[in-house]
């Protein structure tokens, strides 16, 4: 039963190897890619499922005992992640198939897309700290091919800027796994978080937990380190900027909160969490005054990624079990309104013609349905209730001021405006103003001629995540249950290293 | 020996910091390689160093005996080369393909995804 924790991975990767064998076929691929990540989304809440009834899983890779062999593990938290990357990559599946044109699905997009799923999947499942690299590694390779397919002028120079910083990042996650491995001897996070606080010899521990901080801190784009992240975001298709802007800073996110309250509790590394939280407050507010200053729908939404970060990290670094749950919810609710976001700026493009907010106007007069669905995950993001983003903010504010860190709570509430006034302006700007170009000029007509098959496959996806958002805010208690647990798993690391450790197989 | 090494990455680490700052593409892709080779050679340093004693189970015997080489480092070497080796290769033609699109190889002139609309930098 434990060997379904590998079919997260083992799917993209066959989808993926098919895909490449009959690479004149795109029919075939659209299909297999759309049914590929389908299944996924099936195999994953099985995953979930049997996570919530057993407990945590556990599985050897090779037949090799742990803390010799590769480990995967799936606690709560993994399997919940999982679960996101499974709906997101089912809604990319089809928004792909309206809006990609046949030379990017000639050049390998959909296998790309499979192993970019492989990729975080295999972040988010493994339980070992080299093969965490390994699957960085993976997703990164993919999203540089995916950021870059097409050529044009600005996708390269985004990518340059995307590409350097990431492999930066990667020579120091790799020098942080050397050290560690020289200081205690094992690279198994179960193992890890069993033999640190037992150490003699402490002295690099410190230095190793800072190391790993930047590395994340790139990943996930907090905020000295997210330059990259408004340089290239901005610049492939609209659908892969939003399965990035989903799931990759994420995956940084996770990867901060498994290093720092499984493994690295002890006191050498407890001034990380002070760090974090005068960063997560820099964060937070650089990311939304830079999303205030845009007129760019795409730069706009990208900055707010930053902002969002700041919350997650904000939360993480509060450490007590509520913060760690809300800050886990915010990043369920986030995956999804954020994609989702994209996805639609990405119609709003098509019917108007320019990312331009200054340029375009009179959405709502034609499409009011699409007004509907912009406001869902719009004011979701800004945290009005009933919808999920309310919840959300209202954990990680309620954490933060139970913990007496009453001005970082202050912040965040304050930004929390600032998001909203920014969704407002993207609201105003291109659905409510009159159409600078006259009447004439309401319809895009590129639009008009997609075929209508073609646009079901772009408002289905939005119509599932608004669905989700909706959700999320009503059925409140269940998602919180999950991701309450997922966080007193996190900081009681001992039923994690009995997984692991325990011969349990 | 292991003093001689930490020089070594010191060194790699030195000029590769300095090569990434530079504003030329080629430099920049230098720096980046060297990064790659500072961080493996630190995995072999810091993994303590054995000279001369395989990691074999001797005959008769049933475990290791003291001392031997801990293979896990170079393992995990092997592995970063080979990934720092396909990543470097997909870089090295990026790089050249932004050089060949935009006409130029200077950082400083690549800002355009940076830039609001309208704006000089």
């Amino acid at each position: 039963m434990n060997r379904i924790i590998m079919l997260p991975i083992l799917l993209p990767l066959c989808t993926a190897a098919v895909m490449i064998f009959f690479r004149r076929r795109i029919l075939l691929h659209r299909m297999l890619n759309a049914a590929g990540t389908a299944a996924m989304v099936g195999v994953s809440l099985v995953l979930l499922s049997s996570v919530h009834a057993q407990g945590i899983l556990s599985l050897q890779v090779g037949g090799w005992e742990a803390p010799f062999g590769i480990t995967f593990v799936a606690d709560m938290l993994s399997s919940i992640m999982v679960v996101a990357t499974a709906f997101i990559g089912f809604t990319t599946a089809l928004y792909s198939l309206g809006t990609i044109d046949e030379k990017r699905e000639h050049f390998f997009y959909y296998p790309l897309l499979q192993i970019l799923l492989m990729g975080i999947n295999g972040a988010f499942l493994t339980g070992d700290i080299f093969n965490l690299y390994v699957w960085f590694e993976v997703m990164l390779i993919s999203s540089f091919v995916l950021l870059v397919l097409g050529g044009r002028p600005q996708q390269l120079e985004g990518a340059i800027k995307y590409v350097t910083l990431n492999l930066l990042s990667s020579s120091i996650f790799l020098a942080a796994v050397g050290i560690l491995y020289g200081t205690a001897g094992t690279l198994n996070m179960a193992d890890l978080a069993q033999k640190i606080p037992l150490l003699e010899h402490r002295e690099m521990l410190s230095v190793v937990a800072v190391l790993f901080m930047i590395t994340f801190g790139i990943k996930a784009a907090i905020f000295p380190l997210f330059f990259w992240l408004p340089a290239s975001y901005h610049t492939p298709p609209m659908a892969v900027s939003a399965i990035f802007s989903g799931l990759l800073t994420k995956v940084g996110v996770y990867a901060i909160m498994r290093f720092f309250t499984t493994i690295f509790v002890h006191e050498e590394a407890s001034f990380i969490h002070q760090v974090l939280l005068v960063l997560s407050a820099f964060t937070m507010v650089v990311g939304v005054l830079g999303a205030v200053a845009q007129y760019d729908m795409r730069k706009l939404l990208s900055f707010h990624i930053i902002s969002q970060i700041g919350y997650m990290i904000f939360a993480l670094a509060i450490q007590s079990p509520l913060a760690i749950a809300g800050g886990l919810f915010y990043m369920i609710h986030n995956i999804v309104a954020k994609t989702n976001l994209f996805y639609l700026s990405g119609i709003i493009r098509r019917l108007k013609g320019s990312w331009d907010l200054r340029e375009i106007g009179g959405i709502y007069r034609f499409y009011p349905m699409l007004g509907l669905l912009f406001l869902v995950p719009a004011l979701g993001l800004a945290g009005i209730p009933p919808l999920s983003g309310f919840w959300a903010k209202f954990l990680v504010i309620k954490a933060g001021l139970d913990s007496e860190h009453y001005l970082l709570a202050g912040i965040a509430l304050c930004v929390s405006m600032l998001t909203l006034y920014s969704m407002i302006k993207i609201w105003n700007e291109a659905f409510w103003k009159d159409d600078p170009l006259g009447e004439g000029g309401v319809e895009d007509e590129a639009y008009l001629r997609i075929p209508s098959t073609r646009k079901a496959m772009i408002v289905v996806p939005i119509v599932i995540l608004g669905g989700l958002t909706v959700i999320f805010g009503l059925w409140f208690e269940p998602f919180f249950g999950l991701a309450d647990r997922a966080a007193l798993e996190l900081l009681d690391a001992g039923e994690y290293i009995d997984a692991v450790l325990g011969g349990k197989s | 020996m292991t003093f001689l090494l930490a020089v070594i990455v010191g060194v790699l680490y030195a000029a590769g910091t300095y090569l990434i700052l530079r504003r030329s593409l080629v430099k920049v892709i230098f720096g980046l390689m060297l990064l790659g080779h500072a961080a493996n050679l630190m995995i072999f340093t810091v993994g303590r160093l054995t000279k001369g004693a395989p990691a074999f189970v001797p005959e008769g015997a049933e475990a290791l005996v003291e001392p031997f080489a801990d293979p896990l480092p170079q393992a995990l070497i092997l592995t970063a080369i080979v990934i720092g080796f396909g990543v470097q290769a997909f870089t090295i033609v990026l790089f050249k393909r932004t050089y060949q699109e935009l006409g130029t190889e200077d950082l400083d002139r690549m800002k355009s995804t940076d830039q609001l609309p309208g704006e000089k930098l």
